[in-house]
């Protein structure tokens, strides 16, 4: 089977590998290269566990295409704490218990972050709506949902 | 077993109660919390499994040849690599494992019985070309005819399931095979005085359909097998020993032989607590001499692991004009799927525990059906009788014009009270529950148009049992704490907590761990809310034993008898006689001086916990109904529990506000569905619509907090409770929102529509 040479730009490092033309971005990050903090919970789009961000928009990498990544830039869950600092929606989630079993939280922080890199402001109904392609069966959701409001808040009054 | 673990003295805890940070939680948002698929070992081959297409059919014939030579392709198998076991004996348990089942389920032998049944695997040095290697495999079936509701399916002229089965627990005893496999009755007093006593008499009818856990994460485990007889499993699992049993009577291995690693647990609710793919992932590796990986698909899931049991109940209460209710009676069919072993005792058990009704009884029959065998939901076999026991309260309130929560506080069992099973409640907390939830806000709040408020109330006697830990003190002064239960909803914080407790020192000085299936006893399934209390039992006792270690430690540096030494916050105290030189050695200091002292210091427990508490919740809820298309919002939904004393309170708050969103989920939209041949037609969460985050309101938990006096901390099981009572509120809202009475869950938009334009639900 013919492969593809893709070289994309992965958590900030340039990344070389090869995939087949039906490998999603999903098989290549969990796969080729093990970065398996990204969850597979479909593979067909509908549970947002395998949300990376790929040119700053979030998307599901089981929906994605290998093959469509030459030059991209992927962002996945192993990027998102930097130099040992987790990023304040890490920080947030641990600090007010918003993951039970955590298998959907990797995808949940992402969609959060491209969310809020967005809309800075969000009311509660706008994350519902943001965060409403991540299914999460443990928490309920509620405080998943306050912990990106004041995670927003806490950014905002920090300018950052 | 539990005289170690008396209740300790006082109060004032520097940890239970308060929030700490989570010993897994780093990992989990980092992405390097390691589940089920991801393990990845040297040489790993890719597994597949080949599932009926039909409901019900006998197998003539299966012609693996092509499959076995494609490229790639290590290994094929069928069911004749599983080892046959005979049919098991009664008496039969609550809950049955007959490998006779087991082995069938886990791969069909002479018949399938639902869509999706598996029926051979194949391993391969891929998956992609396992899954095409599965597509080469030729089965020749003789379809037969099917069964899917539990009612047509305990009829006699019914398509039998298994022709060895004989209805048990009837009298006389039956002559013809049945899909009825047993009945379970409870019952006390005189029925017909009861019901001659009541001025008014509900009777209704009640429908519910199966629904899936919806745990996130799929099934997976890798399967690694020696040439030497020995085998080693990474799954993703509610309970690893109980795993590393049902595989070694499975597969006829030595237990010691066998060592299974519960991976992180991406969700379970009762889902996780058997095996479906482990066996074949096994027999692949054992036939290859190489790891074998075996990742279901959402589709699998759906298909081919358990459900919930759907249900139908006939249910009659009656009550005199001052609410007391004078006698129930309810008879419910469960679903048990193609093999037995539904919840039916449970149902009998749940339907009006919560009041103290002097003339009951209640009946549940157990009947197979060509759906995938059920299993455990968070509270089995429970949210389906409330929800028709709170469906004809909720009417009866309105019948006799008594305030919803009144008519519940008029009938609520107390403390010495016993439930129809028998079960005699020590200290208990309903009464509490009940009159917190009637002065909350929620209760007298204001409504708006089109919309409704439910009430209702849900008993559940969690779990205790088997369970294990083991705590390692370190010479730097700290202590690992393992125990066999795998860490579902933050349990790991649970143990710390109440070692740290015990100790007197830091909880960041303890590190808890979960142990594989060869490092500690054996510990049963985390289910039936049994882990902070039974396995938080153990781990008490664990860390006491240590402690009587250092005190001895103590004793023995000071040369005074261990019993002048008391352990008080983190350090050994001398008795005030031999205070003197004597300054008091912190845990850090004793810590240091045992292995030069004496050797290593360690603590273990194996108890089989008793003691457990039922646990009530009721919960209110208001939803708005919107009369042009049918569609229920949530608006407002605040959950009563009594949780014993919650060792951290965010994670049981968690607890409250994901079950009652499983519950709305139950309640409004989630069922599987199938065609007219037997085939599940919703296999993916965009047809099986469990809540998103916009479908839900934000959910208010109110701990109400009556000590277990059988828990050292006064622990109850808080994972289950919370769901029993809430499709049953979400219900009652809509109801009372519409004004017609709704019997069949979910209440989805086209049963409203209807009910809404023809005035009924029927």
């Amino acid at each position: 089977m013919t492969k593809h040479n893709i070289t994309a730009t992965i958590n900030g490092d340039e990344t070389e590998f090869t995939c087949s033309a039906e490998q999603t971005l999903l098989d290549v990050l969990r796969g080729e290269l093990q970065l398996t903090g990204t969850k597979n919970g479909c593979g067909t789009g509908d549970c947002g566990a395998c949300t990376v961000i790929v040119n700053g928009r979030p998307v599901n990498s089981c929906l994605v295409l290998g093959a469509e990544l030459d030059g991209a830039n992927v962002e996945t869950i192993e990027g998102m704490a930097k130099g040992g600092e987790l990023h304040p929606l890490q920080q947030k989630f641990l600090d007010q218990a918003a993951l039970q079993c955590g298998v959907c939280t990797p995808g949940i922080l992402n969609m959060a972050k491209a969310l809020l890199e967005k809309n800075p402001d969000p009311t509660e109904t706008e994350i519902r709506f943001g965060l409403a392609g991540n299914l999460c069966r443990c928490t309920g959701y509620d405080k998943i949902i306050r912990a990106v409001m004041d995670v927003a808040a806490e950014m905002r009054a920090s300018g950052s | 077993m539990n005289e170690e673990s008396k209740p300790r003295a006082g109060s004032n805890y520097k940890w239970v109660g308060s929030n700490t940070p989570r010993p897994d939680g780093v990992d989990k948002v980092t992405g390097r919390a390691r589940y089920g698929d991801d393990m990845i070992l040297p040489g790993m081959l890719h597994a597949k499994i080949l599932r009926s297409p039909h409901a019900h059919a006998k197998i003539i014939s299966i012609d693996t040849s092509e499959a076995e030579v494609m490229k790639g392709v290590k290994a094929v198998m069928t069911s004749a690599a599983i080892p046959d076991h005979p049919l098991s004996e009664p008496p039969y348990l609550p809950i049955i494992n007959d490998f006779h089942d087991i082995s069938r389920n886990v791969m069909a032998r002479e018949k399938v019985l639902y869509d999706g049944h598996a029926v051979a695997a194949v391993a391969a040095t891929s998956e992609s070309i396992a899954r095409k290697a599965v597509k080469l495999i030729k089965v020749e079936y003789e379809v037969l005819p099917h069964v899917l509701d539990p009612l047509e399916g305990a009829q006699p002229d019914a398509p039998i399931l298994h022709e060895h089965q004989y209805t048990a627990g009837t009298d006389p005893e039956t002559s013809q095979p049945s899909n009825v496999f047993r009945i379970i009755s409870g019952e006390r007093g005189d029925l017909e005085k009861g019901f001659a006593e009541a001025d008014e008499i509900i009777e209704r009818e009640f429908r519910s359909q199966p629904v899936h856990q919806g745990y996130i994460e799929p099934m997976a485990c890798v399967a690694a097998a020696s040439e030497d007889g020995t085998l080693e499993l990474w799954t993703s699992t509610q309970g690893h020993f109980v795993a590393r049993t049902l595989l070694a009577k499975l597969l006829n291995m030595d237990m010691a032989k066998i060592r299974v690693t519960a991976s992180e647990i991406g969700g379970g609710f009762g889902g996780k607590t058997t095996i479906y793919a482990e066996p074949v992932a096994v027999r692949l590796s054992q036939m290859t001499g190489r790891p074998v990986r075996m990742a279901m698909t959402r589709s699998e899931v759906f298909r081919a692991t358990g459900p919930t049991v759907g249900s139908y109940c006939k249910i009659k209460i009656g009550a005199k004009k001052d609410g007391t209710i004078t006698a129930g009676h309810a008879d419910i069919w469960y679903q048990a799927g193609a093999f037995k072993g539904s919840p039916i005792g449970r149902a009998v058990d749940t339907f009006f525990s919560p009041y103290n009704i002097e003339n009951l009884k209640a009946t549940g029959y157990d009947v197979c059906v060509n759906r995938p065998k059920a299993a455990a939901y968070r509270a089995p076999g429970a949210p389906m009788a409330a929800s028709a026991t709170e469906g004809v309260l909720n009417e009866l309130a309105k019948r006799l014009d008594i305030d919803p929560i009144d008519l519940r506080l008029k009938n609520a069992v107390k403390d010495g009270d016993q439930s129809l099973m028998g079960t005699k409640h020590s200290r208990i907390g309903l009464i509490e529950v009940l009159e917190q939830a009637k002065s909350h806000p929620h209760y007298s709040a204001a409504l708006e148009a089109n919309q409704g408020r439910g009430f209702a109330v849900g008993y559940w006697l969690h779990g205790g049992g088997l369970s294990s830990a083991s705590a390692n003190l370190h010479d730097d002064g700290t202590l690992s704490i393992a125990t066999g239960n795998p860490d579902i909803g933050g349990s790991r914080s649970s143990m710390r907590v109440m070692a740290a407790e015990e100790l007197g020192i830091d909880v960041e000085l303890v590190k808890p761990i979960v142990a594989d299936t060869g490092s500690l006893g054996f510990s049963y399934l985390t289910a039936g809310s049994r882990t902070t209390y039974a396995t938080g039992m153990a781990v008490v006792n664990a860390t006491r034993e240590v402690i009587e270690k250092l005190r001895e430690l103590a004793a023995k540096k000071w040369d005074i008898p261990v019993e002048d030494v008391t352990w008080d916050s983190g350090q050994a105290v001398p008795s005030d006689a031999h205070k003197g030189d004597n300054k008091p050695l912190s845990f850090g200091q004793l810590a240091g001086m045992a292995t030069k002292m004496g050797g290593p210091i360690a603590g273990h427990s194996e108890i089989n916990a008793t003691g457990q508490g039922a646990a009530f919740c009721a919960q209110l809820v208001d939803v708005e109904v919107d009369p042009e298309t049918g569609f229920v919002s949530p608006k407002r939904h605040t959950v009563f529990q009594d949780v014993g004393r919650a060792i951290s309170p965010d994670y049981v708050e968690g607890q409250m506000q994901g079950a009652a969103v499983q519950g709305i989920g139950w309640a409004l939209n989630e069922e599987y569905i199938y065609d007219d041949q037997g085939h599940l037609l919703n296999t993916g969460f965009l047809d099986y619509r469990m809540p998103v985050a916009s479908d839900v309101p934000m959910i208010e938990p109110v701990m109400i907090e009556v000590p277990n006096p059988n828990h050292p901390y006064g622990v109850r099981g808080v994972g289950e409770p919370p769901l029993v009572s809430a499709p049953a509120a979400v219900a009652n809202a809509v109801e009372n929102a519409i004004g017609i009475t709704m019997s069949s869950l979910p209440l989805s938009p086209p049963k409203i529509l209807k009910a809404i334009e023809t005035g009924s639900s029927s």
